[in-house]
């Protein structure tokens, strides 16, 4: 199951700028681990994260084995307008998670 | 990561020198440091890249390597017509020298970003951000890296 | 490799005799970085909110065949995890504890040691009990199973030939190998440890420090592992539980 967490607040006025926070379930292997009998443990990480504010990208990373498991990224947007922030993870091996959360500006 | 017999059969002969940097094999050293230029000039394009205007924060002295709190600012109005467009993150010693590159605009209101890397060794961590106007700035913090006392896995 | 670093360590420091005064206790929070102890208080990124999350949804899931969720049964679990392994007719600790009641209220099959499901659907019980103090008393009950759990502490054992209590109460707050020594008190698990980037159980970070003294390790579950958990647990007694913490 990909779990994703989100932190966003509910509510803002416009003009604000907010923290988003975001957590996702991912063991990140690296691809330089080696199992006890000398095999290299084959790479499987996140490569992106993009979010979404009512459809326009107002963040994007990309990963590399370096980042950590469970990898948080946390940024800040400016509260424009109401609507709906969307998150979409993708990853190694057809990894892809989303969530969505609401805001209302006032 | 080092290999646990190099680390302290070196460490003991680093002991005389007082040095903790040697740990690496030298010809892996400068592979990694060849590496990280290559990678710093991809961002970059041979432009040249000024100290200044960028935080990073990273502890100096890491609890454990696998996970290290990083966070970038940068000094910025962030507005149409002078923003940060992306910052890209470094290391000096990991296997590969590429961490995060992040992609901000007008729209994120502040140039600044939390996350957490994995740091394999004592060296350095680099932060490199792109503004609105083409030019490089960057800072680099230098840290410390433990290694955990007891491992699971048993002998190495 | 790993026993030369810690042979010299052992040589380095002074040991002293003695469990810890009551008021001199410190949870492994204050031995860790700033840093980390911000990744452990912000509960929105606190990396062991995603088996939190996970937890929740368990706990409220009806299990086959029977349908009953632990929801069914239990309104909440404040207190629960602070007064646990309770002694039965022999210490249980949480773990064993939910399996029971999977099996015998559920009538669904255990959940393995160290799975993801037990470890969420543990930390979440836990996390109930944050912040309340730990509840083990020593009495007739117990004591026999506390001071075999003391014992065990106390006893030399493994190809480097130590005791808990010469690391952890003779020598906590000193360093092993570039690690501060904590003084082992278990008031935040499970927990999301950095070294294992993800959540374990206290007998998980037994069985490590087992291998790291070369001893032999006991299976998840062991009596001896579960006595031990209980002495651990009593030596912490009256300080706050912390679950989910994160360590180094």
């Amino acid at each position: 199951m990909a779990r994703v967490v989100i932190s966003v607040p509910a509510s803002t006025k416009r003009g604000e700028v907010i923290e988003i926070k975001t957590l996702a379930a991912h063991v990140m292997e690296t691809g330089f681990r080696r199992t006890q009998t000398g095999e290299l443990i084959p790479r499987d990480i996140i490569t992106q994260l993009v979010c979404t504010y009512n459809g326009v990208e107002v963040f994007r990373a990309e990963l590399h084995p370096a980042m950590a498991a469970n990898p948080l990224l946390a940024f800040t947007t400016v509260a424009t307008e109401s609507g709906t922030l969307e998150f979409k993870w993708t990853g190694d091996n057809g990894y892809a998670a989303t969530q969505s959360a609401s805001i209302t500006v006032t | 990561m080092t290999s646990r017999r190099r680390f302290l059969a070196l460490a003991c002969g680093a002991f005389a020198a007082g040095e903790v940097a040697a740990q690496l094999d030298p010809n892996i050293q400068a592979l990694r440091r060849a590496a990280l230029e290559s990678a710093i000039r991809k961002v970059t394009g041979d432009k040249p890249v000024r100290t200044g205007k960028v935080k990073l924060e990273v502890p100096p002295l890491i609890d454990n390597g696998n996970t290290v709190p990083l966070s970038v600012f940068v000094d910025n109005p962030m507005t149409a017509a002078d923003h940060v467009k992306s910052i890209h993150v470094f290391t000096e010693k990991n296997p590969q020298p590429y961490v995060v590159s992040v992609y901000l605009g007008p729209r994120s209101g502040r140039a600044s970003i939390t996350t957490r890397a994995r740091i394999a060794d004592t060296g350095k961590v680099i932060a490199i951000a792109q503004l609105s106007d083409g030019t490089f700035w960057s800072d680099s913090v230098s840290v410390v890296v433990t290694l955990s006392a007891c491992l699971e896995d048993g002998l190495i | 490799m790993r026993s030369f670093a810690l042979v010299l360590g052992v040589f380095c420091t002074l040991l002293a005799a003695g469990e810890i005064p009551l008021a001199e206790r410190r949870s492994g929070y204050q031995f860790m970085s700033r840093e980390t102890r911000a990744m452990q208080d912000d509960d929105a990124t606190n990396p062991a909110l995603l088996w939190l999350l996970d937890g929740e949804a368990l706990w409220n899931r009806k299990e086959a065949p029977a349908g009953v969720a632990c929801s069914t049964c239990h309104t909440g679990m404040q207190g629960v995890a602070a007064r646990y392994p309770v002694v039965k007719k022999r210490p249980i600790n949480l773990e064993q504890q939910i399996n029971v009641c999977r099996t015998e209220r559920q009538k669904a099959p255990p959940l393995a040691y160290e799975s993801r499901e037990l470890l969420a659907l543990t930390a979440y019980v836990a996390r109930q009990s944050r912040g309340m103090p730990v509840d083990i008393a020593w009495n007739e009950t117990t004591g026999p199973f506390l001071s075999a759990g003391r014992d065990t502490f106390n006893r030399r054992q493994g190809q480097l030939n130590l005791a808990c209590a010469q690391c952890h109460d003779d020598n906590w707050g000193k360093r092993l190998a570039g690690s501060v020594i904590p003084q082992a008190h278990p008031t935040g698990y499970p927990l999301y440890r950095l070294e294992w980037q993800g959540i374990g159980s206290l007998q998980r970070r037994l069985r490590n420090c087992l291998t790291g003294i070369r001893a032999e390790v006991p299976a998840y579950g062991a009596p001896e592992l579960v006595e031990l958990e209980l002495y651990l647990m009593w030596r912490a007694r009256g300080m706050k539980l912390e679950t989910p913490a994160v360590r180094p």
